[in-house]
């Protein structure tokens, strides 16, 4: 099994490692051939607007849509952003997911946040029973989900911060930034 | 459902969030969006770039918060702010504005020649500059959360951000092939907190992101700067004092993302007009040079 991480901008090198810990070929996607022969990819977190920008400087839309019709796509943060149908502004999107999402949700950096979450398809899925204590970076929330796309996890007042379609996953907060490799286990278990 | 705000994870995670991308000087609203529109990962507001900075000569303080505050209106991106060494007050300040990022930099005039802000008082990150591994150091120490090279700003030469990015980066090198038994007396001859010696040599990396500024005027200054292994680049005087600023931006984005790919860097360095005229560094008197302010 093989994972590239999208690596135009942002946090990719704590996704690939984090990759490594669970011993997980990774390989770094900037151009539309780095795609070949992998089984997953991760979108990791940075900012949306600069890796839209590069993502279609170099002809990378079409290339990750079709990618994603077959194949597992997380996306982090900005990824989730940028796996999104609507954000409400005009920025490009794969619009990969049935899931609205806001950006800058909670506010600016000093509203910025760590908290518990419940997730139990998380805790089912690695066999423990600890909540998992998410990462929120000027993070954006999923308004809505519709179609087949389903709720994870929310934070207390209801906002809805992760996000399944099949193989397609959505989180509001970093697994990566933290040392605990539950998330990640969870993608891979997403890939065929 | 217990909630934490300004934990050292969400300081040092927002600069975690920039790697591989360009942070970029900005002094109006309009500069700011052409910085976003050409895929900048954040925005440093300030009144005058430092090429201008120097020019003007006299005390160079933070900037008018109205200024900051329309510039935050105006992007999406984050957006940095400088206050000057030791001037605590300008930082309350910026906090307050809710700037995402505070750079005490020694591109402003100090306002306190023995130290710098502990910047652990604070839940807004700071960044600080360094020439070498024990100044670097020692702002972790206080609290900075974002590590940059200092360079010489507003020149356009790339020489000293070359040298301090290579010192440091040499600096780490050296110690990750240490006795362990070595770290104290190491660390008392850099002048760095013993943790933080031990916890950089254990990483083999700076602990926080480190990024080059000071001098990158070209999307090869920025491609050079990441082959040498920083985490990303600061671009300040060299885009709004070039020919043709938009361009000139997104092609250093470009350069920062496809630092390996020497045909893209050709592409992108084409027909970018004028380059900031800049000074050569090996010839400007010492007085003139910013990169010794910070202790």
């Amino acid at each position: 099994m093989k994972i590239g991480v999208l690596a135009l901008q942002g946090d990719f090198a704590e996704h690939i490692s984090m990759l490594k810990r669970l011993n997980v070929e990774t390989s770094e996607v900037r151009l539309p051939e780095h795609l070949k022969g992998l089984d997953g990819l991760i979108i990791p977190g940075g900012e949306s607007t600069t890796i839209g920008k590069m993502a279609v400087a170099y002809n990378l839309m079409d290339s990750l849509k079709t990618f994603g019709q077959r194949h597992a796509i997380w996306g982090t943060c900005a990824g989730a952003i940028f796996l999104s149908k609507d954000i409400g502004r005009d920025q490009p999107l794969l619009g990969l997911m049935d899931i609205k999402v806001q950006r800058n949700a909670f506010g600016r950096q000093i509203d910025s946040f760590e908290t518990d979450l419940d997730i139990p398809e998380l805790k089912q899925a690695t066999g423990t029973k600890e909540d998992y204590r998410a990462v929120f970076i000027r993070a954006p929330i999923i308004e809505s989900v519709s179609g087949d796309a389903k709720i994870l996890a929310s934070v207390s007042d209801g906002r809805i911060v992760a996000a399944q379609q099949g193989h397609l996953l959505a989180t509001s907060f970093h697994p990566e930034l933290t040392n605990d490799t539950r998330f990640h286990k969870y993608f891979l278990t997403l890939i065929d | 459902m217990e909630v934490k705000t300004g934990t050292w994870t969400e300081k040092k995670g927002l600069a975690q969030m920039l790697k591989g991308g360009v942070i970029m000087d900005v002094v109006t609203a309009e500069h700011a969006k052409i910085a976003e529109d050409a895929g900048a990962c954040a925005v440093m507001a300030l009144e005058r770039v430092p090429a201008d900075i120097r020019a003007d000569g006299g005390v160079a303080r933070m900037s008018d918060p109205e200024l900051i505050l329309k510039i935050i209106d105006s992007v999406s991106i984050p957006v940095m702010a400088k206050c000057r060494i030791g001037h605590f007050v300008e930082a309350q300040i910026l906090e307050s504005l809710g700037v995402d990022y505070i750079d005490e930099s020694e591109v402003l005039t100090p306002a306190d020649e023995l130290n710098h802000i502990l910047k652990h008082n604070f839940k807004v990150p700071f960044v600080c500059g360094c020439r070498n591994l024990g100044e670097a150091l020692r702002r972790v120490g206080e609290g900075a959360a974002m590590i940059r090279t200092k360079g010489e700003a507003g020149t356009g030469d790339v020489v000293e951000a070359v040298r301090h990015a290579r010192t440091v980066l040499g600096d780490i090198r050296k110690l990750t092939t240490m006795a362990d038994e070595e770290l104290m007396r190491y660390s008392k001859e850099i002048g760095a907190p013993y943790e933080l010696v031990k916890e950089t040599k254990e990483l083999g990396r700076m602990p926080v992101v480190n990024f080059a500024a000071g001098g990158v005027a070209t999307p090869a200054d920025a491609a050079l700067m990441m082959q040498l292994g920083v985490d990303g680049v600061f671009v300040g005087s060299g885009i709004f004092k070039s020919g043709d600023p938009a361009k000139r931006a997104n092609a250093i984005v470009k350069a920062v993302t496809h630092y390996q790919d020497a045909s893209i860097l050709a592409e992108v360095s084409k027909n970018l007009g004028e380059a900031m005229v800049g000074r050569n560094v090996s010839q400007m008197p010492e007085a003139e040079k910013i990169a010794g302010r910070g202790w």
